[in-house]
């Protein structure tokens, strides 16, 4: 009795100091922030972000016809300039017909097949990263906007769960990297504060466009677990956490980082 | 998709030095990488670069398996009279990429 009241109270006392290493709202820092002034200056110039070609390619796409049904992204949503401005700053949202949260790529990948009645594009597809990134550099500057009602609050708690339980071999826990020793190095690259503003964005090291669920996998392989799929409601319930996290940055999508 | 993107001023003043900014959508694969099978992939990058201004040579680059995906070259040229820069790309499977950006100048 007093060994589970025990370990009950220790549960408590690990949950609440995880919890006390949040980041202060005027602490927050985008990986922008933190990165060379080179790379810096690569994102900042549109003629020399590389993360613009994909937006080049969204750009084409949203203006192709696809399908059975034989119409383009454009063709119900317009001009994405006005249509799509905002609308990544809200993602992951609640969908109501499935009954939880759906990330961008999702959302995309559903006008696809109930819309324009044409198959989904597969996660991490040139494609998909390619109008994902032309959607949500609608948004660049605007505000990450995330509104939590009673209906994603439960996804949300659970993506804030999985933030702060520690799992795989190395028995980390997101937080203790992200909340806890941001601005140390790992080896030798700086700790980001995990604020996800530019996604898809340029990674260096990936020489190309990736998701933040493609980053996400990197970092549970980093730590030895096992990644979730593609889309898994997992991911989606951890993006809705980071998203709100970072509740008021700007989107900078397409980002580009070391 | 193969799209190469050019940024230059569209005018100029006689004897200005104007900057040209170009990013060409490459892999730039380096046949050095194997498959997580063991496999070789094949080298695929960009072997040469180049700009004529209305027909003459005024930037060349040779690139190599070392340089980056999506290669961003800029460089700068004077602008001498009006008329077309050409920017060509060639690599390894035929990849050929042409760009003509025209210029004006006063």
């Amino acid at each position: 009795m007093s060994l589970r009241f025990l370990s009950a109270a220790l549960a408590c006392l690990v949950c609440t100091s995880a919890r006390a290493g949040e980041i202060p709202p005027d602490q927050r820092r985008s990986g922008y922030e933190l990165m060379s002034r080179e790379t810096r200056a690569i994102q900042d110039d549109d003629t020399t972000n590389p993360g613009m070609l994909w937006v080049l390619d969204g750009e084409a796409l949203w203006n192709r016809k696809a399908g059975t049904a034989d119409r383009a992204c454009a063709a119900c949503h317009g001009d994405a300039r006005t249509s799509m401005k905002g609308v990544a700053a809200r993602y992951p949202a609640f969908d109501a017909a499935l009954g939880r949260p759906v990330n961008l790529e999702q959302r995309i990948n559903f006008c696809r097949t109930g819309r324009q009645k044409a198959p989904p594009l597969a996660f991490e597809s040139r494609e998909l990263l390619a109008l994902t990134a032309y959607v949500a550099r609608q948004s660049r500057d605007l505000p990450i906007n995330i509104a939590i009602d009673a209906r994603n609050k439960p996804f949300l708690d659970a993506g804030s769960e999985a933030f702060h339980r520690r799992q795989g071999q190395l028995n980390l826990a997101c937080s203790q990297c992200h909340d806890d020793n941001w601005g140390k190095r790992l080896a030798g690259s700086l700790i980001p504060q995990a604020h996800p503003t530019g996604y898809p964005l340029y990674r260096l090291e990936w020489q190309g466009l990736g998701s933040l669920e493609r980053r996400l996998r990197n970092c549970l392989i980093g730590i030895r677990a096992e990644p979730h799929a593609y889309g898994a409601p997992e991911f989606v319930d951890l993006e809705l956490y980071l998203m709100w996290r970072a509740n008021g940055m700007k989107v900078e999508t397409p980002a580009v980082r070391p | 998709m193969a799209r190469a993107v050019v940024t230059m001023p569209a005018q100029a003043k006689r004897g200005e030095i104007v900057e040209i900014k170009t990013l060409a959508q490459h892999p730039m694969e380096t046949g050095f990488r194997r498959t997580q099978t063991g496999e070789l992939i094949p080298r695929d990058i960009i072997r040469r670069f180049t700009c004529t201004y209305n027909g003459v040579e005024v930037y060349r680059a040779d690139l190599h398996p070392a340089i980056a995906a999506n290669p961003l070259i800029s460089f700068t040229t004077v602008a001498s009279e009006s008329g077309a820069l050409t920017f060509q790309w060639t690599g390894d499977n035929s990849y050929t990429v042409t760009e003509i950006a025209p210029i004006r100048v006063e």
